[in-house]
């Protein structure tokens, strides 16, 4: 599989990264060789081994369902930009 | 051209759990503005979610009442997009398996029976809130509903009409309740819909294009949003459009739906699996240990009200619309506690469905919230069955109840509402009658029937009303025929 600059681009407006023309050939360099490891990775055969959805065979701890939180709306709103009423403001978006 | 309406519904409901998905900050409805929004929720670097056990056993619960398969491992994915009130920059989600997979739901439409497939049921997190006015040109974001538990219900696009599908949502919404994960409170959103609608040529095996219409939040709105989405479709296509993939929102002011967005901007998630949580395994013995504590459900309660009582089908289903219905049926059963338990089911069944209904309704209130407990109930059933209470004078005494004067026994007292079930002082009352009503003994006799019907009346007025109208009728028409 091989990427174009395109591609590079929307990849990096849906992360929300602003590249440059010149990042992106980089950036699409890098890909290439990413998707390459990935090639190499996908010719191993695989026949009845079953997929892991993580690095460790480990399965999820779960916690009780109690209120264990406290308000520290103040203490997270003293880094916040800016704050208004108790709400966190940002520039308006509406879908 | 005839043309078919199909539609599927996702439907997200709250999970009624005290703290959220993955952290411990509350879960309760209307708190201050971000004072239940922990460091996981608000995503400030170096948190990690702790999935709670409460959210996935009523999961598991839903998938039992369902008849799904619970998988004994899924995976939490992220689904990435940008926006105020997700602060992570993803929701955490279930995508490639999710807890629940297949199920149904039943229910009936008129008298038609209808199974609408369930594709699959996974849990997510849900997202704060925006508020768009009153900030100087910014946005207000509360975070407060960051975190909710959900569970995300996906149909199978197995619906055919507007009535259908609200039908479909309604049972959703009852069995949601049932089986106590979700409070089913439409106006603070617990229970939502996204309608996905397209219409196809009557007999056509291809499913036309979809357009999705979303956070539907009353069946009302379900309703007309379905009836107007399928009605724009077909007069797209009658006039040889054709209709694009996209996502619609529907406008309760006009009635109308209107663009959001099409396919071309529609989000591209980029799922993957979250390296933060690990899969989540449920074993056997946790799902039987949820199988023994479920209620028994809409379905089976309906058949044994049915099968053991006699009910009809149309009275089981009405008392099993919804839980506290017929929770309140069997508690007015238990306290009555006939010999003849289907004469008495038959009798309770119509007081509910029937005065108790109504009044309720006038009062616009809540079964919960009647002032006519069961207990009470049942104490005014007692004395119809004893036959202290003719039907009449029983809609007197729940007059008497509802308005809190008592119980029945009480009212019946204060009010001097008992029945006149003493054979010798009916008599007395119909000897008088008819030595007052010579003329109309007389038409009696001479074969107008009309007569006696006049003189069951006058009977019953001297007793004000109290004299049981079946003894009346025997003695007086003894009385008359034999002399």
């Amino acid at each position: 599989m091989s990427l174009t600059l395109d591609d590079v681009k929307r990849v990096a407006m849906l992360a929300r990264i602003e590249v440059t023309d010149s990042e992106s050939e980089q950036i699409l360099e890098q890909f290439d060789g990413i998707f390459k490891l990935i090639e190499q990775m996908q010719s191993v055969d695989t026949t009845g081994i079953e997929p892991m959805s993580h690095a460790q065979d480990v399965v999820a701890r779960l916690r009780s369902d109690a209120v264990t939180a406290t308000d520290e709306h103040e203490l997270f709103q003293s880094v916040a930009p800016e704050v208004e009423a108790d709400l966190y403001l940002v520039p308006k978006v509406i879908e | 051209m005839n043309w078919e309406i199909v539609i599927g519904l996702e439907t997200h409901a709250q999970l009624s759990t005290k703290s959220k998905i993955f952290s411990g900050a509350a879960t309760a409805f209307g708190a201050p503005p971000n004072t239940q929004a922990s460091a996981v929720d608000v995503a400030l670097p170096g948190v990690l979610p702790v999935l709670n056990v409460g959210a996935v056993e009523k999961a598991i619960r839903f998938g039992i009442a369902v008849d799904a398969t619970i998988n004994r491992r899924s995976i939490f994915a992220r689904k990435n997009y940008f926006y105020p009130d997700l602060p992570k920059g993803y929701q955490i989600s279930q995508f490639e398996i999710p807890v629940v997979s297949g199920g149904r739901v039943v229910f009936r439409v008129g008298d038609e029976e209808k199974t609408v497939r369930l594709t699959r049921a996974h849990l997510e997190e849900d997202a704060g809130k925006s508020l768009h006015e009153d900030f100087h040109g910014m946005s207000g974001i509360d975070l407060n509903r960051a975190g909710t538990p959900l569970l995300e219900i996906v149909s199978e696009p197995d619906m055919r009409s507007a009535e259908e599908a609200v039908a479909y949502a309604k049972t959703l919404h009852a069995l949601v309740r049932w089986i106590e994960i979700c409070d089913g409170n439409m106006q603070e959103g617990s229970f939502r819909c996204d309608a996905n609608v397209s219409v196809r040529p009557e007999g056509s095996a291809q499913l036309g294009t979809r357009r999705e219409i979303k956070n539907l939040n009353s069946f009302r709105f379900l309703q007309q949003a379905i009836e107007y989405e399928a009605n724009w479709q077909i007069e797209q296509l009658e006039e040889g459009n054709s209709i694009e993939q996209a996502t619609v929102l529907f406008d309760p002011d006009n009635g109308q739906t209107r663009l959001m967005r099409t396919k071309e901007e529609a989000h591209d998630y980029r799922y993957f699996p979250d390296p933060d949580l690990l899969p989540l395994a449920i074993d056997e013995a946790w799902l039987e240990r949820t199988r023994a504590h479920m209620p028994e459900l809409p379905a089976a309660r309906q058949s044994r009200f049915q099968s053991e009582l006699a009910l009809s089908e149309q009275d089981a289903a009405s008392l099993v619309s919804d839980r506290d219905t017929a929770d309140y049926f069997d508690a007015v059963l238990e306290a009555v506690d006939p010999d003849d338990s289907k004469a008495a089911a038959k009798l309770i069944a119509n007081w509910i469905n029937g005065e108790l209904a109504a009044a309720l309704n006038r009062a616009e209130l809540d079964l919960t919230d009647s002032p006519v407990q069961a207990t009470a109930l049942a104490g005014l059933i007692t004395r119809i069955m004893d036959k202290t209470l003719s039907s009449k004078l029983a809609r007197e005494v729940f007059d008497g109840l509802w308005n809190g004067e008592g119980s029945a026994d009480e009212i019946i007292e204060k009010r001097g509402l008992k029945q006149i079930s003493d054979s010798g002082a009916i008599e007395k009352l119909v000897d008088e009658v008819i030595a007052a009503n010579q003329q109309q003994v007389a038409d009696y006799r001479g074969g107008k029937q009309k007569a006696f019907n006049s003189l069951v009346g006058q009977v019953m007025k001297a007793s004000k009303g109290k004299a049981n109208p079946a003894q009346v009728n025997e003695i007086l028409k003894g009385k008359l025929d034999s002399g």
